[in-house]
């Protein structure tokens, strides 16, 4: 497969609005050795992509799964992979094997488990792990209720250069609970913790932020107060950035309906008024990223009664397509939903990509952005169709997704 | 009767008749449940109060269904009052208690669920401990599933004979106050409750300590007391919850003396209600944690021994309304 290519006849977003002083245009664009390249390139093989929409290819930040399938179905071409494997990614072996296991389709970018086993009791060997190529620390799904602990893993992380990951959910607050507290919760007879589960656990974390220096990142912020709280911190100077999924901007906790376990998430769905928060949070730039949060779990773990079901969603194949409904409800522009998606991504935790100038990597998404399709878990592309969007309509259709300069999905 | 539990017309113009009177193939809560629909079931339990009273006790109309009663979660009584109103309608009725350990989980579930189909059952009776598990049973299978209590979310049968209780004792449910007392939370009693009873026109409050008050009450128009006492008074009706000790992990309460000093039912506290008003508990009790035996057994006051028998009724009622499609019942195919 040649890493060669010229794609002609789409029309170019760009996230940072820079090509010929214009975020959207008509050109050619050439991959030369897998990279972007300026000058004449008749000589290479042709994607006619008329009628599209060419983008960096989608950089997903904390997806737990190596599922390609899914991945590339949804445009992702580089994902960091969290520690939650089995093993977990707690040393350097596991992390360097982690590496490579998407190359040549995806790449993928291991984050190094905080404590040793993700337990939460001890350092794991951070630095070792990020010369066998971790490009961030994470806490996992959990939450580290010892904040010693936490501390000590900021200024580790802070001095290794590496951004620290964190999931926002007091784990003592949360006990067994399995929704948002509330009258959803109540009427189904559902466990639930209280939303400030969150901002609580957001509120500690920026204060041992601040006493560290470490770069935060909270994986997904969902709730109207963990929101405010970043939002302040940001404007004290903090280096704290956060992200969302799709299924916070789009789902309230009523999408539960009748148990179904597709939408039992990690953090659980909220309110509408948080939603809504959330939305806000997008468009005044609180929130830096929108990640797939790809969690694909198979009938054995989400047939189940709902309080025993597995949390998390399948949620790279859909990433793009239900993101574009920030576009058509007026919420972002396409290139900066692309920085959303793409290219801040990258410049948060220093990966390759996210751009289409010149010497960027050949990595990049051609989407038909009006193409209408039902999203369907039975034949959702990827290990499992566990999508709390089963069923919905949506637009936007990735038709090839380049990688390197190779077309790894058409 | 108020309008609300009137049922629409037919498009006729007549009046409703046959399954239009019940559209529903599965029992699996009060939600979702018309008032006129609930008003139906209690109407077609009364005949069977009626037998039950009688000598012979019999009805043959569910003979030859096989009726599983399929537990998930200890029950004595519940299952027996299942069990009963099965064999007195006919059915051959098959108990199956399943002992619960942590490590059986869902997939068993759904395989019994299918295992259950598979035998031909005509009617299942499920209690399970997580909320929602019977409805995923339901989805499962091609025979009427009636929730017999699921986690804390709903307990129907429980529902319907408290408001047949409260109907025959009080003649009427529509504009009473209905104070349900203790652990909220936990209690898909108190659930069923609140929604059938306020269906059917009754004003509810929950009164309990402020960890066992579950959140978002309020924005239903359900007023919630921790003060035992102004939450009681005036009130037609008590209904005292049973303390699920077996739910709570972690400092719900701080003792039994302390909750019974607090929140327990006893002479001096129940005279804060109306000089009438009916003692309820859907049982197990705890003599002596949420209610004083003095009340407990004062036939005057009491309503507990007579929910227990409304229950059988209720069961019936529902066994036979459910199963009408399947015997070919004129109107109910």
């Amino acid at each position: 497969m040649s890493s060669d290519l010229l794609i002609t006849g789409a029309t170019l977003i760009d996230p940072h609005g820079a090509l010929q002083g214009q975020a959207q245009n008509q050109a050619d664009i050439a991959i030369r050795h897998g990279v972007i390249a300026h000058g004449d390139h008749h000589d290479l093989p042709v994607l006619n992509a008329k009628g599209l929409m060419l983008a960096p290819g989608l950089i997903d930040i904390g997806s737990f799964s190596i599922d390609l399938k899914a991945m590339t179905a949804g445009g992702i071409t580089a994902a960091a992979l969290m520690p939650d494997q089995s093993p977990p990614l707690d040393n350097a072996a596991l992390v360097q094997h982690a590496a490579t296991a998407g190359k040549p389709a995806v790449w993928i970018h291991p984050i190094a488990a905080a404590s040793t086993g993700l337990a939460g009791q001890d350092l794991a060997e951070l630095g070792l792990m990020k010369e066998a190529g971790a490009i961030a620390v994470a806490t996992g799904r959990q939450w580290i209720a010892d904040s010693g602990l936490m501390l000590r893993i900021m200024r580790y992380a802070a001095a290794l250069d590496l951004p620290v990951i964190l999931h926002a959910e007091d784990a003592a607050l949360v006990g067994g609970a399995v929704a948002t507290a509330g009258p959803v919760a109540t009427w189904l007879g559902l466990s639930g913790a209280p939303a400030m589960a969150e901002s609580l656990a957001i509120a500690r974390d920026l204060m041992l932020a601040e006493e560290s220096g470490a770069h935060i990142h909270f994986r997904q912020v969902t709730t109207a107060r963990g929101f405010d709280l970043i939002r302040a911190a940001k404007q004290r100077g903090l280096r704290v950035t956060c992200g969302i999924t799709p299924a916070h901007l789009l789902l309230s906790e009523s999408a539960i309906g009748a148990f179904l376990t597709f939408t039992r998430l990690s953090p659980p769905l909220r309110s509408e008024a948080d939603r809504l928060a959330a939305i806000e949070a997008v468009r005044d730039g609180t929130i830096d990223l929108i990640c797939s949060g790809h969690d694909p779990h198979g009938p054995e773990a989400k047939r189940l009664p709902f309080a025993e079901a597995q949390p998390g969603m399948a949620g790279a194949a859909t990433l793009l397509a239900l993101s574009l409904n920030l576009v058509r409800d007026g919420v972002v522009t396409l290139p900066r939903l692309m920085q959303l998606l793409s290219s801040t991504p990258a410049k948060l935790f220093g990966l390759a990509g996210g751009s289409l100038h010149a010497g960027a990597p050949g990595d990049l998404v051609l989407f038909d952005p009006d193409a209408p399709w039902q999203i369907d878990g039975d034949i959702l592309p990827g290990k499992a169709g566990n999508t709390p969007f089963d069923g919905l309509p949506v637009q936007g259709k990735v038709r090839h997704v380049v990688k390197g300069g190779r077309i790894v999905h058409s | 009767m108020t309008s609300t539990q009137t049922p629409p017309s037919a498009p006729s113009g007549g009046a409703l008749s046959g399954r239009a009177l019940f559209p529903h193939k599965h029992l699996l809560g009060i939600g979702g449940m018309t008032p006129w629909q609930i008003q139906f079931l209690l109407d077609e339990a009364e005949q069977w109060v009626d037998l039950n009273r009688s000598a012979s006790k019999h009805d043959d109309r569910l003979m030859g269904l096989t009726q599983i009663n399929a537990f998930f979660e200890n029950s004595t009584r519940t299952l027996l009052s299942f069990e009963i109103a099965g064999k007195r309608l006919g059915a051959d009725v098959v108990n199956m208690q399943v002992a619960q350990s942590s490590t059986k989980k869902g997939e068993t579930l759904i395989d019994t669920a299918v295992t259950l189909n598979a035998m031909r059952a005509d009617l299942i009776v499920i209690r399970h401990q997580h909320s929602g598990a019977v409805q995923l049973i339901a989805d499962k299978v091609d025979c009427p599933v009636l929730n017999a209590g699921d986690g804390r979310h709903e307990h129907p049968t429980q529902a319907l004979l408290d408001a047949l209780t409260i109907r025959r004792r009080k003649g009427r449910i529509d504009g009473l106050r209905v104070a349900i007392c203790g652990d909220v939370l936990h209690s898909r009693v108190a659930r069923s409750n609140i929604l059938c009873l306020t269906a059917m026109g009754a004003e509810v409050r929950l009164v309990g300590p402020p960890t066992l008050l579950p959140e978002g009450m309020e924005q239903l128009g359900i007023q919630s007391f921790t003060q035992f006492d102004k939450g009681i008074s005036g009130a037609h009706v008590v209904m005292m919850l049973r303390l699920q000790t077996e739910r709570m992990e972690g400092g719900f309460i701080p003792s039994l003396k302390e909750y019974h000093a607090l929140y327990g039912l006893n002479r001096e506290r129940l005279a804060l209600a109306e000089a009438d008003a009916l003692v309820m508990h859907p049982g197990p009790m705890n003599r002596g944690v949420e209610i004083t035996s003095d009340i407990a057994d004062d036939p005057e006051r009491s309503a507990i021994t007579e929910q227990v028998e409304m229950g059988v009724a209720v069961r019936m009622a529902c066994l036979d309304v459910l199963t009408r499609g399947r015997r070919g019942v004129e109107g109910w195919a």
